[in-house]
């Protein structure tokens, strides 16, 4: 597997990350000092309590925001500007997809601004929505699908754009609890076929101990890591026994203090790279 | 924000008004026929200070506000009796959707035989034009009435009257408001328009005197004048608009008819 | 997909068609019969019978007068009305898509959408005579705000959400007008469309009725000087008709483009 030691090469580098909004005489600082890394085909959760500036990290990441301080590396070239190895996949999926294309000329409009070619095109349009499990609805507009097949056409763009990182904001807070456990197997299932980097963020405790292999656990507003936590359960995970594994138990409750003393504001963050001993 | 936007906007005014001078003084077009902004500000002044212009401000103010009160009085009426009526709606529907779009400047020489260059005539092209403004808005309000809402009130036995007071009437207000502000606008350009080519008394009566005596700075300052007035009756009917549907919580988009 | 049941649904749906004609005819043939009737024994010059317009329609509008009068017409509002469109999109999108430029124009925009268009054809016919310039000109000035400041509307408000999506992926510059802003905007843009539409109308005639030698306003405004009354009702109703026909087909080229739009309403109506 690829998950394995510190051998590994550092594909997406936030160092001493910093944003701070200003406007109307009021300075927000949404990010204080933020520092990860993210190694290649790795798939990484960031959980933290609501309002903590997940998505303001998340946007400074994919260089749709600029941060005030700090940088962000991809395989080692600073991020100014979304980079062409990125791909984004947001919450609010009915407002991410273009509601007068069909679903197939929504994931192929990214690979033709990439130039690629009628032919490949096609092959990578089905391919994606194979693997989302959408053939069907290649000529259906958005607005025609469900809320969860809609996040999957969002999901199935990403993935045809063939990124080196896909990074996810939230991506099924706004879904029914059936569909979201489809969503996140898909989502696993995807990484492990498909080799890919995910960076993956959530407010859902559960949602990031089941798909992280790490977790990086963030403080309240202004925001810090809290924490980074290695996720020992077995790579073959499924939502029926996964989540009843005492040893999801116990990660799961000691995600839920971290972010329980975050949100107190208790500097109990010692950033330890160790998995905790309860 | 707010102050930085106004300043912004004050410049371009500005900026606007400052072109409007220097174009004809350069020579870049002809001064006869494009007077500078200075010598438009003068006849405007000088407009002021005639009764002639007062009367005739007056006469397009006339025929605008009556063709409107009426307009939107038979638009409501229309609107609510063909909702209310059972099947008056689909009866009505084809014959509404062919007389909307017929432009109410055919009936210009019809006008001018039948009533000259009377009031009269600014009348029927005004009240044609903003009629349709108003019940088709009527119309799209009473559609969007919530059923339930409707047979809740059937439920407890109120009345034609009382659900229309109580139920379809708060629900089409937007919608009317709306239809108000639209037909305001269209009501100005065939007031002004009547007045210019029919000849009936007004504000475009004077602009069609002043282009034929070749009084082009008397002609420009008289369409700031009209430019003025739809100016005030825009932010009028928006704040009125507002005003009146200040409690209602839905801020609908405008619907495109 | 289940299969309909035929035999039962046929009757149904076949008389629902034919109710449905039945609401869509009654009323206007009610009262064409009814103004046949009312005027058929008129004396009242300016209410000629009916009957008499409709018989003296033939007469009136050969393809030679249409060749003459209704082409000239709209090929003068097409013109006025592309140059206005053009323009008006071109320049809505520009002022839509810069916070700052917005600002500045506003209140200018905002004075020249409120002068009524039909004062422009004085001062137009100062600068480009009384040709098919001056009228093409009239149209176009008259048609270019609505759309225009519709377009500003609509170019302003395209969802963050879409906007970041696009800009992730690198569509930005003259793909993200084409695949992005240009679609999002549409809706309004229609809207802005419809109003220069009517507008539109009545410039043209106007303009004609002002000064011209050829024209559907033009026509109609010669056979009222010449007291040729029923010659002058056919001209209102073709006047009448051009409005009815140019309206149904615009709304089939919004229909066709914004089917998307239509839909997307429609399904948010459904589960909102």
């Amino acid at each position: 597997m690829l998950a394995k030691g510190r051998s590994m090469q550092e594909l997406l580098v936030v160092s001493g990350l910093r944003k701070v909004y200003e406007g109307q005489g009021r300075r927000v600082e949404a990010v204080r000092d933020l520092t990860f890394t993210v190694a290649a085909g790795e798939l990484v959760c960031l959980v933290g309590p609501s309002g903590c500036g997940k998505t303001t990290l998340l946007k400074c990441v994919g260089g749709l925001l600029a941060p005030t301080a700090g940088e962000v590396s991809l395989a080692g070239s600073p991020v100014s500007g979304p980079p062409p190895g990125m791909a984004f996949v947001f919450q609010e999926y009915g407002r991410s997809l273009f509601p007068w294309m069909r679903v197939r000329e929504n994931v192929g409009l990214p690979l033709k601004q990439k130039g690629l070619s009628k032919q490949r095109r096609r092959e990578l349009i089905a391919d994606a929505l194979e693997s989302v499990g959408l053939s069907d609805a290649a000529g259906a507009y958005p607005w025609q699908l469900s809320g969860g097949m809609q996040q999957r056409v969002a999901i199935a763009r990403a993935l045809a754009y063939e990124p080196d990182v896909l990074l996810m904001d939230e991506p099924f807070a706004a879904v029914d609890a059936q569909t979201r456990a489809d969503l996140e197997d898909l989502v696993r299932g995807l990484w492990r076929q498909r080799g890919i980097t995910v960076l993956f963020v959530t407010h859902d405790i559960d949602e990031a101990v089941y798909l992280g292999q790490r977790v990086l656990i963030l403080s309240g507003s202004p925001t810090v890591v809290q924490e980074q936590l290695k996720v020992d359960l077995p790579d073959e995970r499924d939502q029926l026994h996964t989540r009843v594994s005492p040893r999801f138990a116990e990660l799961r409750t000691h995600v839920y203090e971290q972010i329980q003393a975050a949100k107190r504001g208790e500097p109990d963050g010692l950033r330890k790279d160790t998995p905790p001993l309860h | 924000m707010r102050g930085a936007n106004t300043a912004l906007g004050t410049a371009g005014l500005a900026a606007f008004l400052a072109l409007g001078e220097a174009v004809p003084r350069l020579g870049l077009v002809k001064e006869q026929y494009f007077p500078p902004t200075s010598r438009i500000a003068g006849a405007l002044r000088d407009e002021f200070a005639e009764t002639a212009f007062w009367t005739a401000l007056g006469d397009t103010l006339t025929g605008w506000a009556l063709g409107l009160a009426i307009a939107v009085s038979a638009g409501i009426l229309a609107g609510v009796l063909i909702s209310v009526v059972p099947h008056l709606r689909e009866a009505t529907a084809s014959t509404v959707e062919f007389l909307r779009p017929i432009p109410s400047v055919a009936l210009i020489p019809l006008a001018v035989l039948l009533y000259g260059t009377g009031l009269r005539s600014v009348l029927l092209l005004v009240v044609y034009a903003a009629f349709w403004q108003v019940l088709v808005q009527v119309l799209y309000g009473v559609q969007d009435v919530d059923p339930v809402a409707d047979e809740t009130a059937r439920s407890y036995g109120l009345g034609t009257w009382a659900r229309v007071r109580h139920v379809l009437w708060p629900t089409a207000l937007p919608y009317v408001m709306t239809g108000v502000r639209l037909a305001a606008a269209v009501a100005l350009i065939l007031t002004v328009t009547a007045e210019l080519v029919i000849g009936a008394p007004g504000l475009g009566a004077r602009i069609a005197v002043a282009q034929t005596s070749q009084a082009v700075p008397e002609m420009y300052a008289l369409i700031v004048v009209t430019g003025l007035l739809g100016l005030l009756i825009n932010v009028g009917a928006r704040t009125v608009e507002r005003r009146a549907l200040a409690w209602h919580q839905s801020v609908r988009g405008e619907v495109t008819v | 997909m289940s299969e309909v049941p035929v035999g039962r649904t046929r009757p149904g749906t076949w008389r629902r068609v034919l109710l449905r004609l039945l609401y869509a005819v009654a009323l206007p043939v009610l009262l064409v019969v009814l103004w046949w009737f009312a005027s058929d024994d008129s004396t009242d010059v300016y209410w000629p019978p009916l009957r008499t317009v409709l018989k003296t329609f033939p007469d009136v509008w050969t393809g030679e007068r249409l060749r003459g009068d209704l082409r000239p017409s709209l090929l003068r509002l097409l013109g006025g009305y592309t140059v206005a469109a053009v323009a008006g999109v071109a320049l809505g999108t520009l002022i839509g898509s810069y916070r700052r430029v917005r600002a500045v124009c506003e209140p200018v925009l905002e004075f020249l959408r409120a002068i009524p268009p039909p004062v422009l054809v004085p001062v137009i016919m100062l600068f480009a005579g009384i040709g098919d310039g001056m009228k093409v000109t009239v149209i176009a000035s008259g048609c270019v705000w609505p759309i225009l400041l519709n377009t500003v509307e609509g170019v302003r408000a395209v969802d963050s959400v879409m906007a970041e999506t696009a800009r992730s992926y690198g569509i930005t510059g003259a793909a993200g007008l084409r695949a992005l802003v240009l679609p999002a905007a549409s809706p309004q843009i229609f809207a802005g469309l419809r109003q220069a539409l009517s507008i539109g109308i009545i410039l043209m005639v106007i303009s004609e009725m002002f000064a011209a030698s050829n024209g559907l306003g033009f026509t109609v405004v010669q056979f009222q000087r010449g007291f040729a009354i029923p010659d002058m009702w056919t001209g209102i109703l073709v006047l009448g008709l051009l409005g009815f026909v140019l309206s149904v087909v615009f709304q089939l080229i919004e229909r066709r483009v914004l089917g998307w739009y239509h839909g997307l309403r429609a399904s948010s109506r459904r589960s909102p």
